[in-house]
């Protein structure tokens, strides 16, 4: 009965979406303004209703309901009840219903804390939003229903593929979502504005908010799911450029590029129609990620559901949703010609330098994903364009975007001065070069990447800090007044500086795992030992270990550094109950400096294939990008976010120097 | 005037991707049933061994019985999803399944992998040059062809070879050639 329920629900909500996307855009021009606003209330009704057919969707899996196909295909009684309830969205029919759920989640959040918003603006915002919705909803009902029932209810179900059965899987699609989904706002905020004709100080200020939280979420989705990679795929890898990841990676660069051009909107009322055009593309990358994994367009080890009739109606979604906001904007966007001048050489200019750069990359990496695609419809084969490729291009390309960021915020709006900053640079000068000298001796020659990345690294990280120290005078004034002025800081402009800071952490680890990792594939008989980057590791032997619903193979291993003991590896190797390819657990020790990493593998010869790495500095990367994240948050709770339109006073233009972008 | 133009370009470019989005959804790659190379005799080929061993793989191997050859990869991840079905299916089924490894950076990866993995195959020859996937029509690892008594191909078989696959498709084909 409740499937049925959270059936009707959802059809409800689709007619719902309906009147919210269609009546307030036909009232708009009408000037009925009572009409127009239906959207607020109808968003919350909305919300409800999906949040129903969620919770329906969810109480079949909890309770194991055999009688709902969905349910059959990916559950199974054995479960444990966490994949239980993450086995919801682990499969095609639930990842689109939580899309949606996420989406009217938005929407319900713009009605609830948009109250300062002008009417109009929020009207047309939540219609677009609707849909988005129907374009959607209208996909779920009609190709991908999740209540299917089944006549004949079989006595257990098929149970999740093993490799989904995570803790960071579990959480890893509605993070992912939550950012993909996230943008939808901005999206839905651009096109409002195109229909207004109108973008302002205001709208970019009322806009900042989302996309800083959709950025976060997006932020942290992707890294859940390059840490999975990490320690369950086993081979010691974080990041493989494939393209579903790609398909995550591309709406966040161009997110990050609109988060900084929002800020130039804001502050200095100029790049509009870009800003605008950033907010339609982030979106439509995040549609376009959709579509590649859904649609079966390129195959991916990732993809869980292919199928060519769907792709056809999610290509006929993107066509309606992209390409009428692009005819919007071809229409509308050369009337928002902005106001603000600039200098090439100012914040203004840093920021255009910045979003050139990440637009570029986007563009990069949706070439670098769809090129395999393009030969295929051309005709000349099937060809697939790999991590090479992207690292070859991409690093390159970034550089420029990394040594521009340690300066930017030093440089004042409408006309900076760079030689004045270069010259008092002096200290970031001299840590890079004892970075790049340092590493030189710790590692010797080995190869140009990990000078280079750990310089760069150490620029963006001492130019960050030294930024801050000049904001608040540290040196020049007495400390306990520059702590006083660190305190007055706006948030912003601490966020800005810390996800900064995130970034060169993210770099120095990245260059550390990429150029420093040390491997050793053998086979190990009990009692054996190894040294792997100067530890020493004893293969102690293995047990067969029962889980909840699967069989492991238990290897341990004792890590000894310098005849000192470090710790116990346990790596398993796991078949589960229900049949499939057996899963790796990597056992995996995190230190400062790097991680001990462990896989058992196939008995052999006499004794055990293990695959041993060291994978340096690998948990500077998660932890930068806590700091990333952290930074967003810092940036997302500043005070300004939360108060209405910008007041421009005396004061708030003295301030404008010292702030920082915030990001 | 000019500027206005500029616009529009955001516009004409998604039309370009979405027409080979268009193109690309009709080429499924599971259906691959009119490719020029079924149905026609495969020309002359050998392979050199696997490193440390000493069969080699060519295509009089192929005459005589159904066979299916297997290209795959110790590089290739998708391979090591069939893989634990095709050691089943070497106690189980009666069928020669030669192995066609390529693209290895270092020959020795695919010694360990089988070792590791264990060795589903009744022969396994490595293409060092290439020239044997080009003549196949080699997209992409692994893929799976059925090939008849007279060494020709019959049927392809593109990405990992799924239990129900075999019984839907690749095995009632077997069958059915075995009779010819």
């Amino acid at each position: 009965m409740y499937a049925e329920i959270g059936h009707f629900a959802l059809i409800l909500a689709l007619f719902v979406a309906v009147i919210q996307g269609v009546v307030p855009l036909v009232a708009g021009p009408m000037g009925s303004r009572r009409w127009m606003s239906i959207a607020g209330p109808a968003s919350l009704a909305q919300f409800l209703l999906l949040v129903a057919a969620f919770g329906a969707l969810m109480y079949g899996y909890i309770s194991s309901d055999f009688s709902i196909l969905n349910v059959v295909r990916n559950s199974h009684t054995d479960k444990p009840l966490l994949y239980k309830i993450s086995g919801t969205w682990g499969n095609h029919e639930g990842s689109m219903l939580l899309w949606v759920v996420i989406l009217a989640t938005f929407g319900a959040a713009v009605e609830l804390f948009g109250r300062n918003l002008p009417s109009g603006l929020k009207n047309r915002t939540l219609a677009v939003q609707a849909l988005i919705s129907v374009g959607f909803l209208s996909f779920i009902l009609f190709t991908s229903n999740p209540f299917e029932r089944l006549v004949n209810v079989p006595a257990n179900g098929q149970s999740l593929n093993p490799l989904l059965q995570d803790m960071g899987l579990a959480i890893h699609p509605p993070m992912l979502y939550l950012g993909y989904v996230g943008f939808s706002i901005a999206y839905s905020f651009a096109v409002a504005a195109l229909i207004e004709g109108r973008v302002d100080a205001s709208w970019a200020r009322w806009v900042r908010p989302w996309t800083l939280a959709a950025w976060i979420c997006l932020t942290v989705g992707i890294v859940l799911g390059s840490w999975w990679a990490y320690y369950e795929l086993g081979w010691g890898g974080w990041w493989f450029w494939d393209p579903v990841e790609n398909a995550s990676f591309m709406p966040w660069l161009a997110g990050t590029a609109l988060l900084h051009s929002a800020v130039v909107v804001e502050k200095r009322d100029t790049l509009k129609s870009w800003t605008i055009f950033l907010s339609i593309v982030t979106f439509s990358l995040s549609l376009l990620g959709t579509f590649l994994v859904r649609s079966g367009v390129l195959t991916s080890v990732h993809a869980f559901a292919t199928d060519p009739e769907r792709g056809v109606f999610i290509l006929i979604l993107l066509c309606i949703s992209i390409g009428g906001s692009f005819a919007l904007y071809a229409f509308r966007g050369p009337s928002l010609m902005g106001g603000g001048l600039f200098k090439p050489v100012s914040r203004e200019g840093a920021l255009l330098f910045n979003n050139w750069i990440l637009t570029t990359a986007t563009g990069v990496v949706l070439l670098g994903t769809l090129y395999p695609l393009f030969v295929d419809v051309i005709g000349s084969g099937k060809v697939s364009v790999g991590a090479p490729f992207f690292n070859r291009v991409f690093i390159p390309i970034m550089t420029p975007l990394v040594i521009l960021m340690a300066l930017g915020p030093f440089l004042s709006w409408k006309r900076g001065d760079a030689k004045a900053i270069l010259s008092r640079y002096y200290i970031v000068y001299a840590a890079t070069l004892a970075a790049v000298v340092l590493t030189y001796i710790l590692k010797g020659d080995s190869g140009w990447g990990g000078y280079f990345g750990m310089g760069l690294a150490t620029w963006l990280g001492v130019g960050t800090l030294w930024e801050l120290a000049e904001r608040v005078k540290l040196g020049s004034i007495p400390l306990s007044k520059s702590f006083s002025r660190m305190r007055k800081q706006p948030r912003s402009s601490w966020g800005m500086t810390v996800a900064h800071l995130g970034l060169a952490i993210i770099i120095a680890g990245m260059t550390g795992a990429g150029n420093w990792k040390v491997e050793s594939i053998q086979v190990m008989k009990f009692g054996e030992q190894i040294d792997v980057a100067g530890y020493t590791y004893t293969f102690e032997g293995v047990r067969d270990v029962r889980g909840p619903n699967y069989d492991a193979l238990e290897g341990t291993f004792n890590v000894h550094k310098d005849g000192e003991f470090i710790v116990t590896l346990r790596a398993e190797k796991r078949e589960y109950d229900t049949g499939g390819m057996p899963t790796t657990e990597a056992a995996i020790h995190t230190m400062f400096l790097g991680d001990l990493y462990a896989v058992i593998a196939d008995e052999s010869a006499g004794g055990y294939v293990t695959r041993i790495y060291w994978n340096p500095l690998v948990a500077w990367m998660w932890g930068g990008t806590a700091f990333l994240m952290l930074g967003g948050l810092i940036s997302l709770s500043d005070r300004r976010h939360r108060v209405g339109a910008p007041k421009k006073s005396k004061l708030a233009h003295k301030t404008v120097a010292g702030e920082g972008v915030s990001s | 005037m000019s500027q206005r133009y500029i616009f529009l370009l955001p516009l004409v470019v998604f039309c370009i991707i979405a027409i080979y989005f268009a193109v690309g959804l009709t080429k499924d790659p599971s259906k691959l049933d009119d490719d020029v190379l079924t149905n026609q005799p495969m020309g002359d080929f050998t392979l050199i061994p696997v490193e440390g061993r000493s069969e080699t793989l060519s295509i009089d191997d192929l005459k005589g019985k159904v066979s299916l050859v297997n290209f795959f990869g110790s590089w290739c991840v998708a391979c090591l999803q069939e893989h634990p079905f095709f050691m089943e299916l070497k106690e189980s089924a009666d069928v020669p399944l030669y192995g066609v490894d390529w693209d290895e950076k270092n020959p020795k990866d695919v010694v360990r992998w089988l070792k590791r993995h264990g060795d589903p195959y009744t022969k396994i020859g490595v293409d060092v040059s290439g020239a044997t996937i080009i003549d196949w029509g080699i997209t992409g690892a692994p893929e799976t062809f059925v090939v008849d008594k007279t060494g020709t191909i019959r049927y392809k078989h593109i990405g990992p070879v799924s239990p129900a696959s075999w019984q839907s498709t690749i095995w009632p084909l077997i069958v059915e050639l075995r009779k010819e």
